[in-house]
């Protein structure tokens, strides 16, 4: 298995109670609680921690992005991937953003992705996602036209990559008399794409039919193993045999001597993540037109309660494995086993663990962790128990 | 309420749903963001005058929903092919909220077939520095608490929203609304250049309370059409048709009726 520091650079110091009282960290929660300062040694701290990340073996970190959110504070991965380009000697740089439909020129995209795999000498994973419903309110896209957007773009990044230019293209969204840039990318064809996604059946079935990575966001275990499995069937459908390589899991992972102690350490940095960043109302979320009526009527009947979680209940359902390094390498295995995936995408730092903490689960993980996985690929997975 | 009839109407390759009722001169009434809704008392009434026709916009409820419908200048064109196919003339166009948008924008570009021209709290235009309502990220309760200056009449409407036979509609209207007016939200920036060259006699009918468009979007576009009325009515939100169903139609009526003396 393949391991992959991945950070949310989340604005660590918010004060939790004003994002309650503001009812999310997203989108209204005004910025007059950032503070430049600590910001500004935040993105040192969180930078750090991504060369410590590559020293420890990991096999690549991993960028998001997010805007106008206390959440995270990577509204231009590129930026922070640029920074990192040369001082993350060996492991991959993966931007698990970039959400197309937001970029009314997406051309702008190949190009700085195109820089980037230069830069890594072919290091660079290059993520496309659509961003979550809060996105379209935050920087004024329609979210009715984000499925749209999102494939005009996507072909058009591909065939910049692609195809020698010039050529034009006229697409719906975005018209270009000459598209040519320079440089391309390092890799050939192109970077790795990698499509992250909250389990969308029709992203899952059009990753599987264009090989693409599939990334599973922040879900419990059960639904992971669902979701991986409808991979797998659509990559049968589109007549090939998917590998365990082809998925990746989102997690997070907390390492500790002792059970007790890793949940006593790790609770109120992830129940800040679970109940205080992460939280929006339906509305800022779901978007009209963001998913199709259908799903948006799913949802709707779910009436997801928002009852704070605590991380008992995230550890319980496999969103999250927090332990002795014993317990978090069994239950690594178990759900490597039943979800099939090669790709472990762990936040290690969380909601508002601190540096130090941060560092001592990183080097746990890399130390207790990283070599039972190196060689090990999913045993006999089972696509009953997804069921 | 005088007999109403609904029915399915072909403009070209786009099917509408259709409700009409009394006789007289046309009146054609596009509805908003939230739906065609029901015959109302007000439409009712305003039918023992007029031949009252409520269509139900593409990409709306029961309305086809398509391929071509992207903005709501499309909407606008539409309506001018509606109006060809009905053969409809002296027309007074009456439009709430969206729907009054969808009227503005058509009778910027072809007036030929209108009598008259009423916006209802319309969108269309915006207006900088007024308190607005964010209706895409207020819940469905608050929204439609929003809409009305009588919270009783609120939390009625409420009640009644919630039946699951609605659900579909209501899905389908949000995300058409969310289409056609999120980004610039609830605007063409080209609009107001060329409202001035609305000659028709123009009526500008909005609740005092409106929280969606506030009175200040009615002198608005009172400044932008020459001659435009502005009648705001008391104790009103955003739908004075539905709020104020009597008082509204007593104004159209009144300025209609006006209308025909100076002609």
């Amino acid at each position: 298995m393949k391991f992959f520091n991945f950070h949310l650079m989340p604005y660590r110091h918010a004060d939790l109670d004003a994002i309650a009282k503001n009812g999310s960290a997203w989108v209204t929660f005004s910025n007059r609680h950032y503070d430049a300062q600590k910001g500004a040694e935040l993105y040192h701290e969180y930078l750090d921690q991504m060369e410590f990340a590559d020293k420890l073996g990991f096999d690549g970190v991993c960028l998001n992005e997010h805007h106008q959110t206390a959440y995270g504070m990577m509204p231009i991965p590129g930026v922070l991937a640029g920074a990192l380009a040369r001082s993350v000697k060996r492991a991959k740089l993966a931007i698990l953003g970039r959400a197309l439909p937001l970029i009314n020129n997406p051309l702008m995209v190949a190009e700085e992705y195109a820089i980037l795999d230069n830069l890594t000498r072919g290091r660079l994973i290059a993520g496309f996602v659509r961003g979550i419903g809060a996105e379209y309110h935050a920087m004024g896209i329609n979210p009715a036209y984000s499925q749209e957007r999102y494939a005009e773009a996507h072909d058009l990044i591909v065939r910049a990559w692609t195809e020698p230019g010039p050529f034009a293209f006229l697409g719906k969204h975005y018209q270009f008399r000459y598209v040519n840039p320079w440089p391309r990318p390092y890799q050939k064809p192109h970077p790795p794409i990698w499509i992250p996604s909250q389990g969308s059946g029709s992203t899952i079935r059009w990753a599987a039919r264009m090989r693409y990575t599939y990334c599973q966001t922040l879900s419990p275990i059960a639904a992971v193993a669902r979701f991986f499995q409808m991979y797998r069937e659509e990559a049968e459908k589109a007549g090939y045999q998917a590998s365990p390589d082809q998925l990746a899991w989102s997690n997070t992972i907390y390492v500790a001597e002792t059970d007790e102690r890793a949940v006593r350490e790790a609770r109120p940095h992830l129940e800040a993540l679970m109940n205080y960043f992460l939280k929006m109302p339906t509305e800022m979320l779901l978007p009209p037109g963001y998913t199709d009526p259908a799903s948006m009527k799913r949802v709707r009947a779910a009436k997801v309660t928002g009852k704070p979680q605590s991380i008992e209940d995230v550890i319980k359902a496999g969103v999250v494995i927090v332990g002795s390094p014993n317990t978090v390498r069994e239950k690594l295995a178990e759900y490597q086993d039943l979800a099939g995936f090669n790709t472990s995408l762990t936040k290690t730092q969380f909601g508002t663990l601190p540096d130090e903490m941060a560092r001592g689960n990183m080097t746990a993980i890399a130390q207790e962790i990283l070599p039972h996985f190196r060689d090990r690929a999913p045993q006999r997975t089972r696509p009953e128990a997804a069921e | 309420m005088a007999a109403q009839s609904i029915s399915i109407l072909a403009i070209r390759d786009c099917r509408i749903r259709l409700m009409r009722g009394g006789s007289g001169a046309p009146l054609v009434f596009l509805h908003g963001g939230g739906g065609i809704g029901v015959w109302l008392p007000s439409m009712a009434r305003l039918a023992r005058k007029f031949d009252v026709i409520a269509p139900e916009h593409p990409g709306f409820g029961e309305s086809d929903t398509p391929a071509w419908l992207d903005s709501v200048g499309d909407l606008a064109n539409f309506y001018l092919d509606f109006l060809d196919q009905l053969d409809l003339r002296g027309v007074h166009l009456v439009g709430s909220s969206l729907g009054g948008w969808i009227a503005a924008e058509l009778a910027v570009r072809n007036a030929t077939r209108l009598a008259s021209l009423t916006l209802i709290g319309a969108a269309g235009i915006h207006v900088d520095g007024v308190a607005q309502v964010d209706t895409f990220l207020t819940n469905e309760e608050q929204r439609i608490r929003d809409l009305f200056y009588d919270q009783e009449l609120a939390e009625a409407v409420i009640a009644g929203s919630q039946r699951p036979e609605l659900e579909d509609a209501a899905l389908k209207n949000r995300m058409m609304t969310a289409k056609l007016s999120w980004q610039p939200r609830n605007h063409d920036p080209q609009l107001r250049k060329w409202l001035h060259r609305i000659k028709v006699p123009t009526l500008l009918i909005w609740g005092d309370h409106d929280r969606v468009f506030p009175q200040d979007y009615a002198l608005a576009y009172q400044r932008l059409i020459s001659g435009a009325k502005v009648v705001v009515i008391p104790e009103c939100g955003h739908l004075p048709h539905v709020e104020k169903g009597d008082v509204f139609a007593a104004e159209l009526e009144a300025f209609i009726g006006a209308m025909r003396i100076a002609a």
